[in-house]
């Protein structure tokens, strides 16, 4: 057999390190970017508008029914070993630490990565960037600053907006289908909550607005091709954005609760 | 400055992608206030020439000096300010279609110049007659435009800054021959009345014949022929003589599979 398992190995590794390589190079260049002036406050407030504002009804409908089956599903097990009153805990420090930014990330990682890649790339094949350089303007800063700021400040929010709304959701199911008390539903929510488990699921959504704007901007910044390279930077975009979310989720979650 | 008239000195300019010679070699020089036009096949590097010297691709080897100045050793913040001097028209107009006709023609005097929104327009509003183009136009978005309008608009971008050099990439390609005459004119009258110094590649020769000073031919990554305008149909060059004859017998082949 002619095939050179090293060489296939060795190849592969090379590739990764190199990507890897320039993905950290343009994320130190793009956040570089983000802290010195010039600053581009109206491209910046748009931006945010676009991550942010339009996000909400995704996220909050993903996240109310994230909260529903939580309950449900909480119910069938904990009833077996009469152990429903933990429910409505389980269901906020679920939302909060997990599932409010995973999903929250997800669902913008399809929302706003494809988008993001998208619009750069066909700024890209179209030269659109080729002329802003010649225009004495640094893309980096008006393209790819501006979209990082927007990500890292603009999912906090929507992941608070999801624990909200997904709390409410288990409300909804506690009390209306599985015949909660209210008072007690809610209580029993906050009473064993603490700042942690909400403080460690907005730092998780800060860390996943900016891979997810990263992986946006460098694949459609170096997308290359016509209408065929922008569909393939668009689909890398979505696929290594919500990858990403999984994994730093993981690691995140471990730096803050590893015992 | 240095003693020299020249205001682009290229020597040994070489760019290689991947196992493709693209640049080998080039030798080119502009005079302050000339028109030099680039002439050549598609593929044969004229692109590749401009934006290697313009600083958009960085080549592997060889010297790039604007006003005695040698760029591609420079630091990328003195390379912006020599970036100033330059204007450029792109192939497809390269216009931000997030912005209107207005605003991409103010786009480097506001982004680039640091001038404010109400001081540009007016002078924006002013470069846009000068390509003959109406202020209402101004407030239109680039894809309401047609393709001519889209070059008149480059045009008037690529003027706005007042750049002391001007490349013209493909200038007159895709346009009838009627509007092609009409951005002949607006690049000769521009030329005039920024008084740059300008390079256009094209491969129309009514439109080489018209705008350039003098002529130079690359083939295969070389200046294989130069000479005032004058001179072009005694040149004595074989691979000139079948480029200006538009005949697909002679030196040059093409690369294309015979039946």
């Amino acid at each position: 057999m002619n095939f050179n398992l090293l060489g296939a190995i060795g190849r592969a590794v090379l590739a990764f390190l190199q990507i890897a390589g320039r993905l950290l190079l343009f994320s130190i260049e793009g956040l570089s970017h983000c802290i010195r002036p010039p600053y581009f406050p109206r491209l910046v407030l748009r931006q945010m508008i676009e991550v942010g504002y339009y996000s909400i009804p995704v996220v909050s409908l993903t996240a109310l029914f994230s909260g529903m089956v939580l309950c449900l599903q909480s119910y069938t097990g904990f009833s077996r070993f009469s152990a429903e009153a933990s429910i409505p805990m389980v269901v906020v420090i679920s939302l909060t630490r997990e599932l409010g930014p995973v999903m929250a990330g997800l669902m913008v990682a399809g929302r706003v990565g494809a988008a993001m890649a998208a619009e750069i790339g066909t700024m890209r094949v179209s030269e659109q960037i080729d002329a802003m350089t010649t225009l004495s303007t640094n893309p980096i800063k008006y393209l790819i600053a501006p979209r990082l700021i927007a990500g890292i400040l603009m999912l906090p929010f929507l992941v608070l907006l999801a624990d909200i709304v997904g709390v409410f959701g288990g409300y909804l199911v506690g009390v209306y289908k599985l015949d909660f008390n209210a008072q007690n539903y809610i209580t029993n929510t906050f009473e064993f909550l603490e700042t942690l488990d909400v403080v460690s699921g907005l730092v998780k959504a800060a860390v996943f607005g900016f891979l997810i704007a990263l992986m946006g901007c460098y694949h459609g910044f170096n997308s290359k091709g016509g209408a065929q390279g922008v569909g393939r930077a668009t689909t890398n975009a979505v696929v290594s954005g919500a990858m990403l979310v999984l994994v730093s989720n993981y690691i995140i979650t471990e730096a803050f609760f590893a015992k | 400055m240095t003693g020299s008239a020249a205001k682009i000195e290229v020597s040994g300019l070489r760019k290689t992608f991947g196992p493709k010679v693209v640049l080998d070699g080039v030798d080119l020089e502009l005079n302050v206030g000339e028109s030099l036009v680039v002439i050549g096949g598609s593929g044969t590097g004229k692109s590749v020439l401009i934006k290697s010297i313009i600083g958009l691709l960085v080549p592997d080897s060889g010297s790039v000096k604007i006003d005695g100045q040698e760029i591609t050793t420079m630091r990328p913040s003195e390379r912006e300010a020599v970036i100033r001097k330059f204007g450029m028209l792109f192939q497809g107009g390269a216009l931000f279609d997030s912005l209107s006709v207005w605003e991409n023609v103010a786009f480097g005097l506001v982004q680039g110049r640091a001038m404010s929104r109400r001081e540009a327009k007016p002078i924006a509003l002013e470069k846009l007659a000068q390509v003959g183009l109406d202020p209402e136009v101004g407030e239109l978005s680039p894809a309401e435009l047609s393709g001519g309008m889209q070059k008149r608009v480059g045009l008037a971008r690529a003027i706005a800054t007042e750049p002391e050099i001007i490349f013209f990439d493909e200038p007159t390609t895709g346009l009838d021959p009627i509007m092609a005459d009409v951005i002949n004119d607006l690049i000769i009258h521009c030329r005039k009345q920024v008084g740059a110094s300008t390079i256009s590649i094209t491969h129309d020769m009514v439109s080489a014949r018209k705008i350039a000073d003098r002529i130079a031919m690359i083939h295969q990554g070389k200046i294989i022929w130069s000479g005032p305008v004058s001179a072009i149909d005694d040149s004595g060059n074989p691979y000139v003589e079948q480029f200006i004859h538009g005949s697909a017998e002679g030196p040059i082949e093409m690369q294309v599979l015979k039946p």
